[in-house]
């Protein structure tokens, strides 16, 4: 699909779920009386719009908040301020089904629960159903995802790790949720086993016009399957656009920096300045004005107010100095 | 072309782990050679033998876990495989060292950073305290880090992971060893700091001239970083030679496999190349090429395991496979 | 090996007593008391004349019936007590943990006859006493798996699809924290006859005319001098049947730890 089609479309679908403005913080080292001393601010001001039936890319490095977005997302944390909203479905249901496929199939994946139970468990949780009825979803969804009915009854460790990753993402699609969170899905997988994966995927998003929010450091795997990125720096967005456009034609600096970053097939590394700081700010303290202000080398004056996100809906850049 | 003796040399390595009911057979016959000052990469995927290589070369695998079925590994001319434990305590630190992907477990988080690395170069030179810790000091600097006294007192979980990693290269570099062995060092890092990582483990080695060895899964990672490159499949070498000519023109069909399953290699939202099939068990090899179910290519003769087959007459160019060279666009 | 053999030859003994026994273990004959071993009675006769081989192996009933009940109970009760106190933690956990501190801090044996003494000589609050001091290890155990197991990524799954504590604990905590808490049983149940006989021996436990080993040991103290087989039999039993318990206990750890280690 070119990004016309793409821009169209996704221009097209509602949206099902906005954050404004969402900031999350967490205490850190308590005094004697109890009250914290300090915070770790992980979430900054989020402001982002989920459509239905895209994959929204969220790109960063460690620290930058992104498993905390998804915490926010599964709703195991709640925000410290601003507010998620919820588009209310035709039935009109209070809380949204959202399932989340983990990085790691082996620890998220119970050992000693056979595999139709670890598929039925979500099903299970929000409102108990029957045995007859949980195994025969078990053995539809698996068969969607290419695991043989007639190993309904095995071990996680009696399957290959490409299996397991399948067993997860038959768990995350049992109770027909509206958005899953696929949180660094391939990058515990080998190369060969990670292309199979992501091809189970997409099938599976065009066939139940599923949406994904895909969170990955790989940069070649989002620029694949990704619809709209956000590139995360410091608990900010500072790069909100078209796959295309912001993974191929980067503006932010720090986007720039990570993707130049990143090994590409043929492309030779050139030794360059080894000594400027690559170390991500501490997010107890937040930095005055612009975030990554220390380590871009476009810094001037206007660079110490605080920067917001400028730009149009396809590309929108948190850097006063590329609009 | 190199005169001098390699710095480790692999000759038909065949290596069994003893199991219940089979042995599970992680080398079949790996042959390969890294000589003084190259940068050489060993791709391959989960049961391709790549660790196993590296940590026999220095002879941590647990004693009697494994049984050497076959072949030879030498390291700066010393048979490794029969050496006495008293060599070995020499041999690894001074003239080969290793780092591996988790920093966090190669380092005692119990004791500070500089404890640590007095430690290591004390045992390998007999220097007072006072000069290994000068050197320590010259090392970090070496390594980029802006203030070493700082992270000397240090424990390790003060410190970033990318932080700890330079402190782990220093520390292998801190005895000028001739071949150094990284296995996946860069696989927990941010990408950015990968980067920065990998341009110093190269300016270090080249300075040194210090040979690298280094074992990885990410193709791209080789293609930036290594001169030769070995790519293996349950426990062989299917395919060696210059980095540019593998990843350019692959003539293997498994290093062809991986390299179109790369998610760069098509366009957005179009399916991903995969390779059919999964790795068979290691306890259980079929009989000849071991690819052969998941060849596209497969013909009545692979029933007969290939040998590496030079290419073209380029002795440093081989492909283990039956099929004639092609050359592909 | 040996354990197992030893206790399935026990358990046989203790299933089938009715059926093996050479005579009814509460007939009195007078006529024959105090007699030794000989080849109508095995193990000779008590002073009221009843056959010490059949009292012997009613008694097993007594004794390995009471010490598997009490391990078991005390197994489950406990498992589960400290897989909640795990998983829920904050202030119940630390109630929880203090309340079995206290229970640690008397001497277990001086805290049973206490118990029982105060609820009355009978086989049940004997039962109830012994189960209610061994709790404390079980709970101890299973929270610290619980504390371990509540942090994989499995629970953690389970959380985001809005599971509830009961069903973290019910589906997750209880099965994964099994394997110590199994070989912990096993190796509990030989201490436990023990301390099911020590209470017989001091007349806490079964009451008179059942047949109790430790009851028949501390009867026999009086005969002792000049009728060898009084006690020596029932302590016999008692010694055999506890060691068989600790060895299969033994080989059970054995057999699981690897394996888990293994996995």
């Amino acid at each position: 699909m070119n990004s016309a089609v793409i821009h169209s479309i996704t221009k097209m679908a509602p949206t099902i779920l906005q954050l404004n403005d969402v900031r999350v913080r967490f205490p850190v080292s308590n005094d004697w009386l109890g009250r914290p001393r300090g915070y770790a601010h992980a979430l900054n001001g989020i402001d982002l719009q989920v459509r239905a039936g895209e994959t929204l890319g969220i790109v960063g490095e460690s620290g930058c908040g992104k498993s905390t977005l998804a915490q926010l997302l599964m709703g195991l944390v709640p925000p410290s301020s601003g507010e998620l909203n919820w588009a209310s479905r035709s039935g009109g249901e209070g809380s949204r089904n959202v399932q989340i496929v983990f990085q790691d199939p082996q620890s998220s994946l119970d050992p000693r629960l056979p595999i139709w139970k670890i598929i039925t468990e979500p099903l299970y949780a929000r409102g108990h159903a029957s045995r007859a009825y949980m195994r025969e979803v078990a053995a539809r969804v698996a068969a969607q995802v290419g695991i043989r009915p007639e190993y309904l009854d095995r071990f996680p460790h009696q399957f290959s790790g490409g299996q397991r990753q399948r067993i997860a993402i038959a768990r995350a699609l049992s109770s027909d949720p509206d958005i899953i969170v696929l949180d660094e899905p391939t990058s515990a997988l080998d190369i060969s086993v990670q292309a199979q994966i992501l091809n189970l995927l997409a099938e599976l998003q065009s066939a139940r016009n599923l949406t994904y929010i895909l969170i990955s450091h790989n940069v070649s795997v989002v620029r694949h399957m990704a619809d709209r990125v956000a590139v995360m720096y410091l608990g900010q967005i500072v790069e909100l656009g078209s796959a295309a456009q912001v993974l191929d034609q980067p503006r932010h600096p720090y986007t720039r920096l990570l993707l130049e970053a990143v090994p590409r097939l043929g492309v030779p590394l050139h030794a360059e300045q080894v000594a400027a700081p690559t170390e991500l700010p501490g997010n107890r303290l937040l930095p005055s004005g612009c975030f990554f202000r220390e380590r871009c080398s476009l810094c001037t004056v206007g660079c110490e107010k605080p920067q917001v996100l400028l730009g149009d809906e396809q590309q929108r850049v948190r850097c006063h100095l590329q609009s | 072309m190199h005169t001098s003796s390699p710095v480790l040399a692999i000759d038909n390595l065949s290596l069994e782990f003893p199991a219940y009911k089979n042995n599970v057979k992680a080398l079949n016959g790996v042959s390969l050679h890294v000589n003084p000052g190259e940068i050489v990469g060993v791709v391959g995927e989960s049961g391709s033998g790549k660790s196993v290589t590296a940590m026999l070369s220095m002879r941590l695998l647990p004693e009697r876990s494994y049984r050497i079925t076959a072949g030879s590994l030498s390291m700066l001319g010393r048979d490794m495989l029969a050496a006495p434990e008293k060599d070995l305590l020499t041999i690894r630190g001074r003239d080969a060292a290793m780092i591996f992907q988790e920093p966090m477990t190669a380092l005692n988080p119990t004791r500070r950073i500089g404890r640590q690395m007095l430690d290591v170069i004390i045992h390998h030179q007999k220097i007072s305290a006072a000069e290994a810790r000068l050197k320590a000091i010259a090392l970090l600097r070496d390594m980029h880090i802006a203030s070493p006294e700082q992270v000397l007192e240090s424990y390790p979980f003060e410190l970033s992971g990318g932080m700890r990693q330079r402190v782990m290269i220093a520390l292998a570099f801190s005895c000028e060893p001739q071949l150094l062995i990284a296995d996946e060092p860069t696989t927990a890092l941010d990408v950015t700091v990968q980067r920065q990582v990998l341009l110093l483990l190269r300016e270090k080695a080249r300075q040194r001239g210090t040979a690298i060895l280094l074992i990885t899964h990410d193709m791209a990672l080789v293609s930036q970083f290594c001169d030769r490159v070995y790519v293996m499949y349950t426990g062989a070498v299917v395919e060696e030679g210059n980095t540019a000519e593998v990843m350019g023109s692959p003539q293997h069909p498994y290093t062809q496999g991986l390299l179109s399953g790369l998610p760069e290699m098509v366009e957005p939202g179009q399916p991903l190349l995969t390779i059919p099939g999964q790795v068979p068990n290691l306890a259980s090899l079929p009989v000849g090429c071991t690819f052969q179910e998941r060849c596209p290519y497969v013909m009545p003769v692979c029933a007969k395991r290939p040998n590496l087959n030079t290419i073209n007459g380029n002795d440093q160019r081989k492909s283990a496979c039956w099929l004639p060279v092609k050359e592909l666009s | 090996m040996a354990g197992l053999a030893i206790t399935f030859i026990v358990l046989l003994c203790m299933i089938f007593a009715p059926w093996l026994a050479s005579h009814d273990p509460n007939a009195l004959n007078l006529a024959e008391r105090l007699a030794p071993p000989s080849s109508v009675h095995w193990f000779g006769t008590d002073e009221v004349g009843r056959d010490l081989f059949s009292r012997v192996l009613f008694g097993s009933q007594q004794s390995v019936g009471v010490g598997l009940f009490v391990a078991f109970a005390s197994c489950f009760i406990g498992g589960l007590l400290g897989c909640f106190s795990g998983v829920i933690g904050g202030r119940f956990d630390a109630l929880i943990m203090r309340l079995m501190d206290i229970m640690l801090s008397v001497p277990s044996l001086v805290l049973i006859m206490a118990l029982a003494a105060a609820l009355g000589a009978s086989l049940f609050n004997a039962m109830l006493a012994i189960t209610l001091v061994r709790i404390p290890s079980y709970v101890r155990l299973a929270r610290g798996q619980a504390l371990s197991i509540r942090e994989m990524g499995y629970v953690k799954a389970a959380q985001t699809f809005g599971a509830g504590r009961w069903h973290v604990v019910h589906w997750h905590v209880a099965r994964n924290a099994m394997p110590p808490l199994l070989v912990q049983l096993s190796l509990d149940i030989g201490s436990a006859i023990l301390m099911a006989s020590a209470l017989g021996f001091i007349g806490l436990g079964a009451q008179q005319p059942t047949a109790e080993w430790g009851a028949m040991v501390a009867t026999g103290r009086n005969y002792i001098l000049d009728n060898w087989w009084y006690s020596t039999f029932p302590g016999l039993a008692i010694l055999i049947t506890a060691t068989g318990f600790n060895l299969l206990g033994d080989g059970v750890r054995d057999l699981l730890d690897p394996r888990q280690q293994g996995k």
